[in-house]
């Protein structure tokens, strides 16, 4: 099967031609023509290599009813993935080599995008012993990220032999950075808002503790440390530091933490609460600049799915957690590129090649270069529309972008060359 | 005045004081009735949801929407109501479809009654939410204060105790600022939230000093489990730097007046001597609460829905 | 708020004057000489009706003194808690109820109030005197009757009757409330 995609601007440059044959970028130029090659119209897209995310939840299995692996992957390659990671935090637990091969041939019956699935840390996420990361990465899901994301691996001891033990499988522990005690109760960020509001806060000291304590163990003991969603301008102080000083540590920020603050709080409409909560603008501006800069390496979109009774409740009984594929390319080009943050070809790294590296993904974030997997997506930037949680793929109507206009719409993905969104729907 | 009266900051100055002037007209027109009785409100149905136990309150509200002839249903759901079934907003369209014009809410969960004005037509008046606010509470306090001082101008009330977890320093702060009285704050910093600073209100740790400079001392129930979770060492401790005593009541102003919206502690953030003082207005803010809640009442339901 | 005080008129047409300031002295006069004159040897107390009974009422109460040589009670009965109509009118700014200290029961109240229109209010104000007490009778006294009666009311004392149409507005203004007294017939949609 061969695409030809005429016109396109591969990371918003030069216009070429693009030729997919045997999942493979077969060539890159100009005037290209194929016989019997499917054409894709991409005059004015832009082309950037398919998406990684390192922090979905699925929720299957378990929570059918908000989302199925099959429901995210649709909402992933209209996002523009071609590969996510599912978070652990399924019921049963995703804590047993069963459980993620399980997720991971859901994943491969779906065929909209890679489901690579997140082994948790411990037993059943409780925090007390190792569950078998042996076993999981040596299964047919090849688990290489392990997080108890939901919760924090709080005990120090067992978060320094979680690091230690993931070197021997070249995997990393992505840490939900979370000092629990400073929790108790938490509903949104601890600061003016939560205190009029009458909101117990969540402050921002109790994710930078822990990215603290959790860089000095990284460092100590020599492993790969991921830090999941990053909410806090502190944090990413003490990642710029880590690094500097050599520590194998990497980042990630979610979209809705790049846009949205906590005035989101103001009418309780428990839509905009998540955990690490929604913080203040000089966090929003500190997350963009630690997302230029490098500092955070990766978008992750943290897609929570949640049902409707989840939500439509008072704030402290509902769940934490928003929506985020379908509408992730959007909100970096609103607040990265528009902005003049990023260029194309950071976006690509951000939302691309390093959360591949980070995961151990082979065949995705590979540069848009004959001989590459063909993983790609058609981006029309110039589009501006205003989400409609109902329009949305996945199960859930939890976005906390309903109503707001955003730019850029993605016209097209190719896993491995077969096109798993044309003119912007799904095709299976 | 808006639909709602779901936090002290729905009320701007004037509608404010059109609550109390109201209430004093009320207290007026039936001051030494025999029918304490008005048809004001004949036909409509007031609903007191309260998803926490709360005797007085409830029995304020319920008063005050009889005298002015509503019929009154109490419906009272504890627990969280996830976790007990029907949901918050099930609830809320089951009242609607009985014909409820207001419902009046109390709800452990900050932001509750804001939910409930998504889903219902009718008016919401939040009769205390979490640790968010009270309102009513404070249109009573201020209220009282009017009547003993005979202003609020310029008036200094400190709010003494837990701000922390207390909606009624919430509603207080705010309605007190849009009224012209200076508030101050005072407490240990751990029972202070974070962003305390950003509120319409001076802050303090030290009582006494505080004290002679206040015309009203608004004492706030400490709740002993807080001990438990080191907010204070010790109630006894508590008790001596922040409780208010004979000795600390000496230190206040001739004409200054104690509050307290209750339940007290005795002993704890407030002595025997004191609650039961000639300053102390505790009995007169109960019979103040029927009135407000009366007129707040009738300015939310007795006109057309605009 | 809605309010029952309006501006006395501010554009042409000039809503024409049917009392001036001496012609409602005149009338006060003389139905204080009717009440005193009716009620003689009653136990009188006037009770006006918010906003413009109650100076009204005052006034009656001067002049029946100035006349008759002993003072009378009077009082003053808010009827918005009463009203009938708040649904439609909306909600207003509540006025004072002040009664005489040997309150009503057993005596001849005589309501008093600037304007007899439909007769709603006298309804309410009738509503509003059976709960604080018993008089043994009462009358009632309106500076101005305009007709177009909704209730089975009638005044047993009547300033000025003013044939009107439904149309028309009619304003009374008093010193006390408004500055001046008089009282003005305004046609619908000169304001």
């Amino acid at each position: 099967m061969s695409v030809l995609i005429k016109g396109a601007r591969p990371y918003g440059e030069d216009v070429a031609d693009i030729l997919l044959q045997d999942g493979r970028i077969a060539a890159i130029g100009d005037s290209l023509s194929v016989p019997g090659a499917d054409v894709v119209d991409a005059a004015g897209l832009v082309a950037l290599p398919g998406l990684v995310d390192l922090h979905t939840h699925l929720r299957e299995p378990g929570r059918e009813d908000a989302e199925t692996v099959e429901t995210g992957s649709r909402a992933a390659a209209l996002g523009g993935y071609t590969a996510v990671h599912a978070m652990a935090n399924t019921d049963p637990v995703a804590d047993t080599a069963g459980v993620v091969e399980q997720v991971w041939r859901l994943g491969q019956e779906a065929g909209l995008v890679d489901v690579v699935p997140v082994g948790a840390v411990t037993v059943g996420l409780a925090g007390e012993r190792l569950a078998e990361l042996g076993a999981m990465a040596d299964s047919a899901a090849r688990v290489r990220v392990f997080s108890d994301d939901g919760h924090c691996v709080a005990d120090p001891a067992l978060m320094r032999r979680a690091l230690e033990y993931v070197k021997a499988l070249d995997g990393v522990v992505a840490q939900h950075a979370e000092e629990p005690r400073l929790t108790v109760g938490a509903q949104m960020h601890e600061g003016d808002r939560s205190a009029r509001l009458g909101l117990t806060g969540w402050p921002a000291a109790a994710e930078e503790a822990i990215i603290a304590r959790d860089v000095l163990l990284a460092g100590h003991v020599g492993a790969r440390l991921h830090v999941c969603h990053v909410s806090t301008a502190g944090s990413v102080e003490i990642l710029r530091w880590a690094k500097s000083r050599g520590v194998q540590v990497t980042a990630e920020v979610t979209p809705h933490h790049l846009l949205l603050t906590d005035e989101c709080a103001e009418g309780y409409d428990p839509l905009f609460k998540v955990n690490p909560p929604l913080r203040t603008d000089a966090d929003v501006e500190a997350l963009r600049a630690g997302l230029a800069e490098g500092v955070i390496d990766a978008v992750a979109t943290d897609h929570a799915p949640h049902a409707v009774e989840d939500k439509e409740t008072e704030w402290a009984s509902a769940r934490p957690g928003m929506l985020g594929l379908e509408q992730a390319l959007s909100v970096v080009v609103a607040t990265m590129v528009d902005t003049g943050l990023l260029d194309w070809r950071g976006v690509a790294d951000r939302m691309s090649a390093r959360p591949a590296a980070i995961g151990r993904l082979d065949g995705h974030g590979r540069a848009l270069a004959p001989g590459e997997p063909a993983n790609l997506l058609l981006l029309d930037p110039g589009t501006r529309a205003v989400v409609d949680p109902a329009a949305l793929a996945s199960r859930s109507r939890n976005s906390p972008y309903a109503g707001r206009e955003l730019p850029g719409r993605v016209v097209a993905t190719f896993l491995r060359g077969v096109p798993t969104v044309l003119d912007g729907k799904a095709t299976r | 005045m808006k639909r709602h009266l779901l936090e002290a900051a729905d009320l701007d100055r004037a509608d404010a004081t059109l609550v109390l002037d109201t209430a004093a007209q009320i207290d007026q027109a039936l001051a030494g009735r025999e029918v304490k009785k008005l048809p004001t409100l004949r036909g409509r149905t007031v609903v007191n949801l309260f998803y926490e136990d709360s005797t007085r309150t409830r029995i304020s509200f319920e008063l005050a929407a009889k005298r002015l002839s509503a019929d009154v249903l109490n419906f009272s759901a504890k627990g969280s109501s996830v976790s007990k079934g029907e949901s918050l907003k099930d609830t809320a369209l089951t009242l609607e479809a009985m014909g409820s014009d207001a419902i009046v809410v109390r709800h452990p969960a900050s932001g509750a009654p804001h939910r409930l004005a998504n889903w219902v037509r009718g008016s919401v008046v939040n009769a205390g939410d979490g640790t968010h606010e009270h309102p009513t509470q404070a249109l009573l306090d201020a209220y009282t204060i009017r009547q003993r001082l005979g202003r609020l101008e310029g008036v200094r009330v400190a709010v003494v105790g837990d701000v922390l977890h207390s909606r009624v320093a919430r509603s207080n702060v705010r309605l007190l600022h849009t009224l012209g009285a200076e508030v101050t704050l005072v407490a240990p910093p751990t029972l202070l939230p974070v962003g305390v600073g950003s509120w319409p209100a001076e802050v303090s740790y030290d009582l006494d000093a505080v004290l002679p400079k206040s015309d009203v001392v608004m004492m706030l129930r400490v709740q002993a489990e807080r001990m438990n979770a080191s907010f204070f060492p010790s109630a006894r401790e508590y008790s001596r730097r922040y409780g208010l005593d004979a000795r600390r009541m000496a230190a206040l102003g001739d004409d200054a007046i104690v509050m307290h919206p209750g339940p007290m502690n005795r002993g704890m953030e407030i002595a025997a001597e004191v609650a039961d003082s000639a300053r102390s207005t505790i009995v007169e803010q109960v019979g103040n609460g029927v009135s407000v809640r009366m007129a707040v009442l009738y300015l939310l339901l007795g006109g057309a829905p605009s | 708020m809605a309010s029952t005080t309006e501006p006395a008129h501010d554009g042409a047409p000039s809503p024409s004057a049917v009392l001036s300031a001496a012609d409602v002295a005149r009338v006060v006069d003389r139905m204080a000489h009717q009440i005193i004159e009716k009620c003689a040897g009653a136990d009188v107390v006037l009770v006006g009706i918010p906003t413009r009974g109650a100076p009204l009422a005052r006034r009656l109460a001067g002049r029946v003194e100035a006349f008759s040589g002993s003072p009378v009670d009077v009082g003053t009965v808010d009827i918005t808690l009463y009203r009938d109509d708040l649904r439609m009118r909306g909600v207003r700014a509540l006025e004072d109820t002040v009664l005489p200290e040997a309150g009503i029961d057993g005596r001849l109240v005589v309501l008093v109030d600037d304007v007899l229109y439909s007769g709603r209010s006298v309804r309410a104000a009738l509503d509003a005197l059976r709960d604080v007490g018993r008089p043994r009778a009462v009358q009632l006294a309106v500076l101005v009757d305009r007709g177009h009666r909704e209730l089975p009311i009638r005044a047993d004392y009547v300033g000025k009757n003013l044939p009107t149409s439904r149309s028309q507005q009619v304003k009374v203004h008093l010193a006390e409330t408004d500055g001046a007294d008089e009282v003005l017939v305004i046609e619908e949609g000169s304001r």
